[in-house]
């Protein structure tokens, strides 16, 4: 059984019109962020879900761990639906899933020592026993993000360590509680290459342990090094999906085709030959009617300004969303 | 015949009261022949962005010079702003990393590109506007498209628009500052490919400022890998990458993930060393994974190899060994 169900999530935020769009009653608009979404995420797996900015990556995540409120759509956690759950239920559900930041510059309480912050979400859920219990348990977490020894850390501040120190920091306050689910909203964009790599093994060897890891990443590389499998997501949409070596080994989605085809390589014999969308993708307040890629795609047929493909099988575990997959 | 641009032992200190100092650039040398495609690489705090300020004299008032920087063999940082002033934006120009920042909010993206190019003299009234026209049309943007204000562009279009405006005079050099981190990849594929045909098409050398390795190497002929305020290794990029001859260049581009690349993925232990203090032996020794006794005692000088190459490490003087 899956740890997380997601069965065609929706999202939508109104657009404000202004006084004067109100008084001129101009219709409402709607930002379609998340426009049915759906995928399945198992104990011990890594998911990475990529994408351009404005595709509905992170809104996905978000109304997965109920922070955004969908409109549509089914998300069952552990077997038991999650979709409905009101705020008491939601806070007891809360210490399961968690969640790690982009910026560990921001996400971390500047007056908070890293015993304090490691130890704050075990407060909060009122866990962890007494107080040299809870000490232990901060201690345990320090040590499975290599913040060793503990005792050079507990007492420090955000300010005194490094980027790579503080998103470990960010992870240990994530799995002190021992969640099932972790979100890693792109972890280490902000950090220096020399230490993502680091960051990036520590989240893969929790995923050995058994945790579900959520990844919302823009860069292929990454997700194509740690993911157990990438889903693809464009304008609100997975328009692909499946076992990270398939998806980028062998890609057939038109946008996925060329999304590689842009990534530069570190080889500098390595020059292939891009193959360059124009433009950029339109709003998702004005999604294309038919597929949604059919305007930017390069092999688009007639038909695709009226068909709305679903995801459908593209050989084992592999799917993508475009008619002339077979 | 002297380089296009030359940078000599160039040094910039930033006075951080006290008396204390932070030396951020230590004596960087570089060179850049027409047309040529330079890559100036380094993780955050190494120097590449100040040392690319102080060549165009753009640094505040707290910080100190010292070194030369020769435009066809002219000295433009002696003389202060008053040498300087002649030769930005119209040999050298730059773009930032972020385009909202460079471009004035308030003001239509042709008339920012109209009074650079009467700043300077090129043209004025309606001959300006019919340049900004071919130089938005050479960036990719629509002629009717200037009369808008840069809150109406998206982020790559503004990045272009920056491109245009920079292009205004004719540079021969354009330093380019982390010019795509912010965007998208397929925008920056469209942004490098850009790059990439105007270097071509106007011979325009390129100075690119990134901590981004694919793209140095995608992008460039040449790289110059920064650490602790100076240059560790120089090179070609394909040598830099297949044939490394520093172990912080080699420990570089194995953290960075390729996209069919497999391999263990590393990570460098430890952090930079502080700038305000002064570092005995080789800066980058406490992290690497090939130092011996004489890199804790000496400092290793960046010092010319065979064929073109240039790296500061004691590694190079041990026979039979690589880096």
């Amino acid at each position: 059984m899956s740890l997380l169900e997601v069965e065609d999530l929706a999202v939508q935020y109104p657009v404000a019109r202004g006084i004067v769009g109100t008084v001129a009653r101009k219709p409402r608009q709607v930002v379609r962020a998340v426009d049915g979404v759906s995928f399945s995420l198992a104990r011990g797996e890594l998911l990475a879900l990529v994408g351009e900015s404005g595709c509905g990556k992170t809104t996905t995540a978000q109304t997965v761990l109920r922070l955004v409120e969908p409109m549509r759509g089914r998300i069952a956690f552990d077997g038991g639906e999650i979709t409905k759950l009101g705020q008491r239920d939601l806070r007891s559900l809360r210490r399961r899933m968690q969640i790690v930041y982009q910026d560990p510059y921001e996400s971390l309480d500047p007056r908070l020592t890293v015993r304090a912050a490691v130890e704050e979400p075990l407060r909060i859920h009122g866990v962890g026993g007494s107080k040299a219990q809870r000490d232990e348990r901060v201690r345990d977490a320090l040590g499975r993000v290599e913040l060793t020894p503990q005792e050079l850390f507990l007492d420090r501040y955000p300010h005194e360590l490094s980027g790579g120190q503080r998103q470990r920091v960010a992870i240990a306050a994530a799995i002190v509680l021992d969640p099932d689910l972790l979100v890693a909203d792109e972890p280490v964009s902000m950090l220096d290459v020399s230490v993502r790599a680091g960051v990036l093994s520590l989240l893969d060897r929790l995923r050995e342990g058994g945790l579900g890891v959520l990844m919302i990443t823009h860069d292929l590389s990454t997700a194509a090094r740690f993911a157990d499998r990438i889903a693809v997501m464009y304008l609100g949409r997975i328009v692909e999906e499946g076992p990270a070596a398939e998806v980028v080994g062998n890609p057939q989605h038109p946008y996925t085709k060329a999304l590689l085809s842009v990534v530069p390589r570190r080889d500098p014999r390595d020059r292939t030959r891009p193959q360059i969308l124009q433009g950029e993708a339109p709003d998702a307040v004005r999604i294309p009617q038919g597929c949604r890629f059919h305007p930017r795609c390069p092999v688009a047929l007639p038909e695709c300004r009226d068909v709305d493909p679903d995801l459908r099988p593209a050989g084992g575990d592999h799917c993508a969303a475009c008619i002339l997959v077979s | 015949m002297s380089p296009l641009l030359e940078l000599d032992e160039l040094h910039v200190w930033f006075d951080l009261g006290e008396g204390r100092e932070l030396h951020a650039v230590q004596g960087v040398s570089l060179q850049l022949e027409p047309g040529q495609r330079l890559g100036l690489v380094g993780e955050s705090g190494c120097g590449k962005t100040t040392t690319v300020l102080a060549s165009l004299g753009l640094l505040p008032q707290t910080a100190s010079v010292a070194g030369r920087v020769l435009l066809n063999g002219e000295d433009i940082l002696a003389g202060g702003e008053d040498s300087i002033r002649p030769h930005r934006w119209t040999d050298l120009a730059i773009v930032f990393q972020g385009a909202m920042n460079a471009l004035n909010p308030v003001q239509t993206v042709e008339s920012q590109i109209v009074e650079a190019l009467e700043l300077h003299g090129r043209a004025s009234g309606r001959m300006a506007r019919l340049r900004v026209g071919e130089l938005l049309e050479a960036v990719g943007i629509p002629r009717d498209r200037g009369t808008r204000f840069p809150h109406e562009f998206s982020g790559g279009m503004r990045q272009r628009a920056a491109i245009a405006m920079a292009l205004s005079c004719d540079p021969s050099v354009l330093v380019a500052d982390e010019p795509t981190t912010a965007l998208d990849v397929m925008v920056q594929a469209q942004i490098l490919e850009l790059l990439d045909t105007l270097c071509r098409d106007f011979g325009l050398a390129l100075l690119l400022v990134t901590h981004d390795l694919p793209v140095v190497a995608q992008l460039c002929d040449r790289a110059a890998v920064m650490y602790a305020g100076e240059i560790v290794e120089q090179g070609s990029v394909d040598a830099l990458f297949h044939d490394p001859r520093h172990p912080y260049t080699r420990l570089l581009f194995a953290a960075t993930p390729d996209l069919h690349g497999n391999g263990a993925l590393v990570s460098i232990p430890g952090s930079p060393p502080r700038l305000d203090r002064s570092v005995e032996g080789c800066p980058f020794q406490p992290r690497c994974d090939r130092a011996f006794d004489r890199c804790t005692v000496q400092r290793p000088l960046l010092r010319e190899l065979d064929g073109e190459r240039e790296a500061a490490c004691h590694l190079n003087d041990v026979p039979a060994v690589t880096a």
